[in-house]
């Protein structure tokens, strides 16, 4: 416990400190709150992504031939090319940050911008994905058009397919909508070199999404392909 | 009304009159609604899962009322099916997990450590209502018609062949999982962030430890059943096949997964009970707890040990035979940091000026009522006593010792305690006294019972039996009713009270929490100057100055 952050003044003394709610006693220890709870959030959201990915590593066991022949159905092109977009989008995520830390207004919604474009071009990518496996006739719930001796494994795979990008991209969409907010305040000022925790704490949701798809591509595009 | 000073230890509070306090701050509908303060917002969540135990409790009335006849003639199967099924999800998603953490813990946690309210306070105002929207979905899911499937929801059944409301149900409870998410959050980044100068970890209260705990539940299971009743839900809307054998999938899989959550969600459901007997046993003792880190490891420990042992709700659902002889060496476990819980506490009583009020009877009912779910916990980790009674009123006597004899108990002794904390008012004591006693009896009347129909062979969830089941049925169901009038007691003296009670003082008990150099209710900052610790549970044994009235 450090003592240093605790009632050293009157409250109403550091309220002219940039945004500090009437519970904390310091900026510092507002922004230390603010960044364990966004961790504590991730973690909990790894153990949600955790839940998928045991089942699909308990089927991937079971069913290796299926999942090699799943994957086969999957376009590497598209989902390497969405790869590249979201690390790219990380590194713009990460000026983002740095241009807030600095206090640059301009460069801050630049960077945001640039960052929203690549995640929605990534979803527009995942939304071509998505309609060439309606159209070839992959989709859990609808006739089932894989031929091969191993329809079911298949089956489970696309299942898998399905509710582990799903949920990747609804994250993604929830990340856009965070940095829109972001952009909004952020061109009218709302963020300073004193002042940026939002910014910081919504890159670390960013990278975090950004992580899940570095597993999600490897474990349904690549594996079993050679 | 005139100020009473029951202790020298409090500091006098002249302006007792018209001090502002949380709740007469603002008397308005949006001042409720809208409130960031965690002591309002406990309050909320004290009115809305009392509402839930009431629902819940109704189920339970019409159970037992059909169980006192072996046929079946008040219900058919179909009813009784979504009777049970509701009671449990009401119960326990509803009332349990968020009982006292909800309640008391968010009341409770930033006043024992010295803060001004939790470190995220709309988050938490944002969790009451993620719980309000859940409990809603699945009230409504009630009303049109129920579920089928048991509490567990498990597959295939629920995902293929139910043909009740699953996935209104589903989302309700997937729903009111993020509100648990949220509310352990914040308290892990409260007692980590905003301490009190001097509160150092082992100088924290020991409900503190049992919260923190809790939380890290709360935090790294509740994701993990909320994607797993997902995709129960996907199952069932898109034919996503993960669970149905039918589809490729392994029902097994659910279980594990479902398991994994809802295993350690039974400690949600008592730790926080075993943070609140620590501070009941060591206030009405006037002793020091005895062993203090053991305590508060033994927290830990269980939050731990019990994301390990899952598989023994599995022994007889085709596990490996390996995976569940460790599975139950790991379920024996758990014992020994819950009997060093129980044995601390009995020795914080040896020597101790023990008093017997009314909290101190709800401790003393949790610690023998405790021991008797423990250590049936213990049979049914033995494999092979649990491959008989797996399924039967063993197993649903042995999880309402706990739930009902371990956490509802701790709940009343804690709502007891710290009601003058919270309203500024005593209830009468001698009716509180007369409703623990009911509340005692008619918990053992109810479900001892049951131990026997259990070990004898009767089933669960089944609404008929054979006639030589009938004497210990009738006796449960008796029990049930004298049980139900003692929960039915406090509701109205709690409520008589707030307008009539004598006024409590700051520190009727004598206790030493931080809580309790407040005055009561406490203002809307929790204190009036910021308070400095130096040392944990100050009881000083045998002083006559600290002694609490009667």
């Amino acid at each position: 416990m450090r003592l240093t952050h605790r009632r050293t003044g009157p409250v109403a003394e550091q309220k002219n400190i940039a945004a500090v709610a009437h519970h904390f006693d310091t900026a510092e220890q507002q922004r230390e709150a603010s960044t364990l709870g966004m961790w504590a959030f991730l973690v909990t959201e790894i153990m949600m992504f955790g839940g998928l990915f045991t089942g699909y590593v308990v089927y991937r066991n079971l069913y290796p031939d299926g999942f090699a022949a799943g994957s086969h159905h999957l376009d590497i092109t598209l989902g390497g090319i969405n790869t590249m977009a979201l690390i790219a989008s990380s590194l713009t995520m990460a000026m983002a940050v740095r241009a807030a830390q600095l206090g640059k207004r301009k460069t801050l919604v630049l960077f945001l911008l640039c960052t929203i474009a690549l995640g929605l071009f990534f979803l527009g990518i995942k939304a071509v994905e998505y309609s060439h496996k309606y159209h070839e006739q992959l989709v859990p719930g609808l006739p089932f058009a894989d031929e091969g001796t191993l329809t079911q494994q298949v089956y489970v795979f696309i299942s898998f397919y399905f509710v582990l990008t799903g949920l990747h991209a609804f994250h993604m969409v929830i990340g856009i909508g965070l940095l829109t907010w972001l952009t909004v305040k952020g061109w009218r000022g709302g963020f300073s070199k004193e002042y940026f925790t939002p910014v910081e704490l919504s890159g670390l949701y960013w990278h975090f999404v950004d992580i899940v798809w570095i597993f999600l591509y490897p474990l349904l595009y690549l594996i079993g392909r050679h | 009304m005139p100020t009473k000073i029951f202790h020298t230890t409090s500091r006098p509070q002249p302006e007792q009159m018209t001090r502002e306090h949380y709740l007469n701050v603002d008397y308005g509908i949006k001042s409720w609604l809208l409130t960031t303060d965690h002591k309002r917002i406990a309050l909320l969540y004290l009115a809305t899962i009392t509402a839930f135990f009431a629902l819940g409790g109704i189920f339970a009335v019409v159970i037992r009322l059909e169980l006192m006849t072996p046929s079946g003639d008040l219900v058919q199967s179909e009813t009784y099916n979504k009777l049970f099924t509701m009671h449990g999800i009401v119960m326990i998603f509803f009332f349990l997990i968020p009982s006292i953490p909800a309640t008391l813990g968010n009341f409770l946690v930033p006043m024992m450590i010295g803060a001004r309210d939790l470190a995220f306070p709309r988050l938490n105002l944002a969790s009451w209502y993620i719980f309000v929207i859940g409990g809603s979905l699945t009230f409504t899911a009630v009303v049109v018609g129920g579920v089928d499937t048991g509490w567990t929801f498990y597959t295939p059944y629920s995902s293929s062949y139910a043909n009740t409301h699953v996935i209104l149900t589903a989302t309700g409870i997937f729903i009111t999982g993020f509100s648990s998410i949220l509310t352990g959050l914040n308290f892990i980044i409260t007692i980590h962030k905003m301490r009190a100068p001097g509160l150092r970890w082992f100088r924290l209260p020991l409900f503190i430890w049992a919260h923190y705990a809790t939380s890290l539940i709360m935090v790294l299971g509740t994701p993990v059943i909320a994607i797993t009743i997902a995709m129960v839900g996907l199952e069932r809307l898109f034919r996503v096949g993960i669970f149905d054998p039918a589809l490729g999938g392994d029902p097994l899989l659910f279980q594990h997964l479902f398991w994994f959550y809802s295993h350690p969600a039974v400690y949600i459901m008592i730790l926080p009970g075993m943070g609140v007997i620590s501070e009941l046993v060591t206030c009405f003792s006037r002793k020091r707890i005895y062993g203090y880190p053991f305590i508060a490891f033994s927290s830990l420990a269980i939050a731990v040990l019990g994301f390990l042992v899952w598989g023994h709700h599995m022994f007889v659902a085709g596990q490996s035979v390996y995976a569940a002889m460790i599975f139950s060496v790991l379920s024996m476990l758990v014992a020994i940091p819950s009997a060093v819980k129980v044995f601390n506490w009995t020795a914080t009583l040896y020597k101790g000026s023990i008093s017997y009020d009314t909290p101190m009877l709800y401790a003393f009912g949790f610690i023998g009522l405790f021991t008797i779910g423990g250590l049936t916990g213990v049979f049914l980790a033995t494999l092979g006593i649990d491959v008989h009674v797996h399924d039967t009123y063993f197993v649903v006597a042995h999880f309402h010792y706990i739930m009902v004899g371990g956490m509802i108990m701790a709940y009343m002794g804690g709502l007891h305690f710290w009601w003058p904390k919270i309203t500024g008012r005593m209830y009468s004591e001698g009716w509180a006294k007369l409703a623990a006693l009911i509340i005692f009896v008619g918990f053992n009347l109810t479900f001892f019972p049951q131990f026997l129909l259990g070990y004898l062979g009767m089933p669960r969830r089944y609404h008929f039996y054979p006639e030589e089941f009938q004497v210990l049925n009738v006796m449960s169901s008796a029990g049930a009713s004298v049980l139900g009038v003692g929960y039915l007691i406090p509701m109205i003296y709690f409520i008589w009270s707030m307008r009539y009670g004598k006024p409590a003082g700051p520190n009727p008990w004598g206790a030493k929490g931080l809580e309790w150099q407040t005055p009561s209710p406490p203002p809307t900052d929790n204190f009036t100057k910021p308070p400095v610790v130096e040392e944990a549970y100050a009881y000083a044994p045998h002083t006559q100055e600290d002694r609490p009235r009667g």
